[in-house]
């Protein structure tokens, strides 16, 4: 299995996101740059958190539109692996990769903070070796997660059971108390139906370094290196 | 000179750009001719406060500046750098952006957050982590809020986009900041590979412009910050700067690519009077003077002036000198990255600048005569003690009557927006971004960065509580210096080296500038009995603002911002409480002592009191105390006693783990000064049973004094057998009162 981190313009998690596959995961990964018309025959593409293109229109608006993106795109309709994280998954939400739309927090504010998660798919590979009964302490940063996705389209999720995570409070309870953003029905990531892309507004790889106090997140990795 | 163009400069027109008369004539003198208007406009930013520190650097030199591990020492380039051990160098600066913030808070901010981090990284070295000082007035003033959420936003969302995660900061809200708030930014760097220096050195090497277009946005901001802030300032907002993130995060990434390669003679970047002050400072640093050819500079309008160019602020852009034949290399890389590389210039023998537009010399200026230690001026200031230092000190604990109820007195400080939880504030940072953030989820009293693949940690943190300099400028300041230090021992590490924000009021008010030269004093004598050299900074004056033709100067704000080192990350000290049944003691002594304390000033309304106890010799060897307690992991736990003393420092040990106490107090002092005083000197810590006896058997050998306050409950509160109800209660109103305030 080979990673690729893709790097935008105003990517600022891409390096964080090699350190936890490469270093602390002991995966081979490689780095590939938006200008890029090749995926360097990696398996699994991750498209890290930060502003793509300073993100000055809607968030993952024009990232979606860069060289890279048309090979990551066909890569997903391909079947190949791909997974969006923050700014990643609002660039996926841009594609026709994943369904639905990252709207501004209904704080109106950025929020930067551990949240907790609950597992729910059984049949994606990222959740799927995770304890549904259990709550994930993965921090949140970003001002524009509120999953959101007309009735019809939402009831299709369900349906393909494509919700993988839902914020939760520390007892694995799903609230409006712990819903951070605003998120429909706490939605906190999805897949697709082939349940080979994933986007998720959480930061796992921030807390897959014990040098951190927090590792939960490195079981999400692990989950999926399992299930993959 | 050759210029067909530009009439002669007037007196008039110096003193309408911020000059005095007598400056005026030291240009002529310098110059051997009258100005023109160009070059009146260089000398006007370059010998404003900002640029020039005129009249501050006689009494800046008086700072110790020197220590066993400083490897670039104050003033030598854009920031102080430091030997953190394992051959890393760390490269750390706090500036203001008091002013700009005043008028448009979101953008004055953020681009004081853009600023901060081009010095850090035109050095080569990366940002790994962000502090801020903020000070604003009285919260229940719509101002006031329109002020703190814009001046957070600006920093949040340059920051965030940027990816540099805000570990730590501090704020402070009372009415002398009413107009002027403080914004005072800190940024923290790891030198990747080699430093690059600021100097221009070499006749014949490329001078390129890189990063962003020049726009009129900014123009002359510097010598804007050096004016009083008045009702008509608003009127001045041309010279407030915008900030782009994304640009910066580009310019990083670039910079930090050109850094590794061998094109590379000297880099500054374009601050405070733009082209006219990397030029000729980069010139000046070097021994030689250059020809710059303001027609080349990309600009984002058209028919630019050319001395708009040369003092346009505008953000995101650096000045770099290269290697004549290396030309490719640095095109190659900006053009990576999206952002311009345009050769303006050329160096030249000699120490002159010359700048040419349309094919004219349009200004000529020695680079020497411009800058600090060269031909700027140096003033020394009169200053006078005022009458309410003498008045303060008169100040009688007995004149107060201590309260019935303490319980109550807790509550209401618990809401105090100085005492409550700044959680409103820091949720809108990213504080994790480069997962390098060892605090997020183990609280402690610095901020703690983990430098991946080694066994060290950096630390770091910012105080000042103003109103204990206010009341006593010389000691207030040692009490800025120690708390840092303190805050950097509690969280296990060994304080390195200081950088100073510092924001003043007007330096030709006597009193004002008396302010200025006791917190030189205190400060001096603080850094040097931490040994912590003072690597360099900012001063910030006129932060005062005309009401009715008064001027109400700020309460004077040396702001401190300290690094230290923690050699062995297993050794990092958190602040919680961490199981019920483990021991509380003091460290330090307690004192019957409420001066300049927020339970003072918010509860009884007293504004009139002189500094808090403090003895520099007994704070440092308490602190060594703690150094030693865990290094021999004699404690679990330590959090230092400031601001609301030490009740408050008791429920925010509480906090983390929703852990209670129960506690007695000293029949020796007063109550209300046990609880809430402020005296310096002190840290509660935290004891496992297993670790009691030799706690005990450790401190016995100390000079400094500890008493067994008491023990961690499940979660009640009490007060010599008084019940003070559930942490849940304090904690309810400690994390929320902010919020509600601001709503």
């Amino acid at each position: 299995m080979k990673f690729g981190v893709v790097t935008f313009p105003g990517s600022n998690c891409d390096e964080d996101m090699i350190y936890t596959l490469g270093t602390l995961l002991g995966q081979k990964v490689e780095r590939l740059w938006h200008k890029d018309t090749g995926l360097k025959g990696v398996d699994f593409v991750v498209l890290p958190g930060g502003f793509s293109y300073g993100d000055y229109l809607r968030s993952g608006a024009i990232a979606r539109f860069s060289p890279i993106m048309q090979e990551v795109i066909a890569h997903g309709q391909r079947g190949g692996y791909v997974m969006g994280v923050c700014n990643g998954f609002q660039i996926l939400c841009e594609t026709p990769l994943l369904e639905g739309a990252l709207l501004h927090n209904n704080t109106q504010k950025f929020i930067c903070k551990n949240v907790f998660l609950k597992p729910v798919s059984k049949t994606a590979p990222i959740s799927k070796s995770l304890d549904s009964g259990k709550a994930y302490k993965i921090p949140i940063a970003h001002g524009e997660g509120r999953f959101f996705a007309p009735d019809d389209m939402l009831k299709s999720i369900y349906d393909n059971d494509q919700v993988i995570f839902q914020y939760c409070d520390e007892t694995g309870n799903v609230t409006d108390a712990a819903n951070p953003n605003g998120a429909l029905n706490n939605i906190a990531g999805i897949t697709n139906k082939t349940k080979n892309v994933f986007g998720m507004m959480p930061h796992p790889e921030r807390a897959a370094d014990t040098n951190l106090g927090n590792t939960d997140g490195k079981l999400i990795f692990e989950s999926i290196l399992a299930n993959i | 000179m050759s210029s067909k163009v530009s009439s002669l400069a007037t007196v008039e027109q110096a003193q309408e750009l911020g000059l005095r008369p007598e400056e005026f004539d030291k240009i002529k003198e310098i110059l051997g001719r009258t100005p023109n208007f160009t070059e009146l406009s260089v000398y006007s930013v370059m010998w404003s406060e900002h640029c020039s520190y005129k009249n501050s650097i006689k009494w800046l030199k008086t700072l110790p500046k020197d220590g066993p591990h400083m490897l670039v020492k104050a003033g030598e380039e854009n920031a102080g750098l430091v030997d953190v051990g394992d051959g890393v160098g760390c490269a750390f600066k706090i500036e203001s952006h008091n002013h700009p913030s005043a008028l448009e808070p979101y953008q004055g901010a953020a681009t004081g957050v853009g600023g901060i981090n081009r010095d850090i990284f035109t050095m080569g070295a990366r940002p790994v982590a962000q502090l801020n000082s903020l000070r604003f007035g009285e919260l229940d003033k719509a101002r006031t809020k329109w002020l703190v959420k814009g001046v957070v936003k600006g920093i949040g969302d340059y920051g965030n986009a940027f990816g540099i995660p805000i570990i730590g900061g501090e704020v402070f809200f009372d009415k002398c900041y009413n107009t002027n708030p403080l914004v005072n930014a800190f940024s923290a760097g790891i030198l990747e590979g080699k430093m690059i220096s600021a100097k221009a050195k070499g006749p014949g090497n490329p001078v390129y412009i890189v990063g962003s277009a020049t726009g009129k946005d900014g123009i002359a901001g510097a010598a804007f910050a050096s004016k009083d802030l008045t009702a008509e300032s608003a009127a001045d907002l041309p010279a407030v700067q915008v900030g782009d993130p994304f640009q910066e995060k580009l310019l990083l990434e670039a910079t930090l690519e050109l850094a590794k390669t061998d094109a590379i003679v000297g880099m500054q970047d374009m601050g405070a009077a733009g082209i006219t002050c990397s030029t000729t400072e980069m010139s000046a640093g070097g021994g030689v003077g250059m020809d710059i050819d303001l027609d080349k500079v990309p600009t984002r309008q058209e028919n630019m002036k050319d001395w708009e160019i040369l003092l346009s602020e505008s953000q995101e852009r650096m000045l770099v000198v290269i290697h004549k034949g290396k030309e490719k290399i640095v095109e190659a890389i900006f053009k990576k990255w999206d952002l311009h590389a345009v050769q303006i210039g050329v160096v030249t023998e000699g120490g002159t600048v010359n700048y040419f537009m349309h094919g004219e010399k349009v200004a000529s200026v020695p680079a020497h005569s411009l800058v600090l230690g060269g031909g700027a001026p140096v003033y020394e200031r009169e200053y006078k003690e005022p009458a309410y230092f003498q008045q303060y000190k008169k100040f009688k604990i007995e004149s107060v009557k201590q309260p019935d109820d303490l319980k109550k007195v807790a509550m209401q400080l618990m809401k105090s927006p100085n005492i409550a939880s700044k959680r409103w504030i820091y949720e809108q940072y990213d504080s994790m971004v480069g997962t390098n953030t060892m605090t997020t989820n183990r609280p402690a009293d610095a901020g703690i960065v983990n430098l991946k693949g080694s066994n060290r940690a950096l630390a770091m943190t910012v105080d000042c509580n103003s109103r204990y300099v206010n009341a006593d400028p010389e000691v207030g300041t040692q009490i800025a210096v120690s708390e840092a230090a303190r805050n950097l021992v509690c969280s296990g590490a060994v304080p390195s080296a200081v950088t100073n924000c510092l924001n003043f009021g007007n330096p030709y008010n006597p009193e004002c500038y008396w302010q200025f030269v006791g917190a030189i004093k205190g400060m001096g004598k603080a850094c040097l009995k931490f040994e912590t050299p003072v690597t360099g900074g900012n001063v910030s004056f006129y932060n005062q603002t005309k009401v009715d033709g008064k001027e109400e100067p700020v309460f004077p704000t040396p702001t401190i911002g300290m690094i230290g080192v923690i050699k062995d990350k297993s050794k990092i000290m958190t602040l919680d409480f961490k199981t019920k049944g483990d021991l509380i003691f003091l460290v330090g002594e307690s004192k019957d002592d409420i001066s300049s304390s927020e339970y003072l000033v918010s509860y009884h309304g007293i504004n009139e009191s002189p500094a808090p106890y403090f003895d520099l010799d007994k704070e440092y060897a308490m602190q060594d105390t703690i150094k030693g307690l865990i290094d021999k992991k004699l404690i679990n736990a330590a959090h230092d006693c400031a601001d609301g003393g030490l009740f408050t420092t008791l429920i925010e040990m509480a906090i983390p783990n929703k852990l209670g106490f129960d506690i007695v107090t000293d029949s020796e002092v007063r109550e209300d000064a046990f609880l809430f005083g402020e005296a310096q000197g002190r840290v509660i810590v935290g004891v496992s049973e297993a670790q009691e006896d030799e706690f005990i058997e450790f401190m016995m050998k100390q000079k400094t004094p500890y008493t067994l306050l008491g023990h961690v409950t499940k979660g009640k509160i009490c007060v010599d057998e008084n019940q003070f109800g559930f942490l849940d209660d304090f904690r309810t109103v400690y994390d929320n009162s902010l919020a509600e305030a601001l709503a």
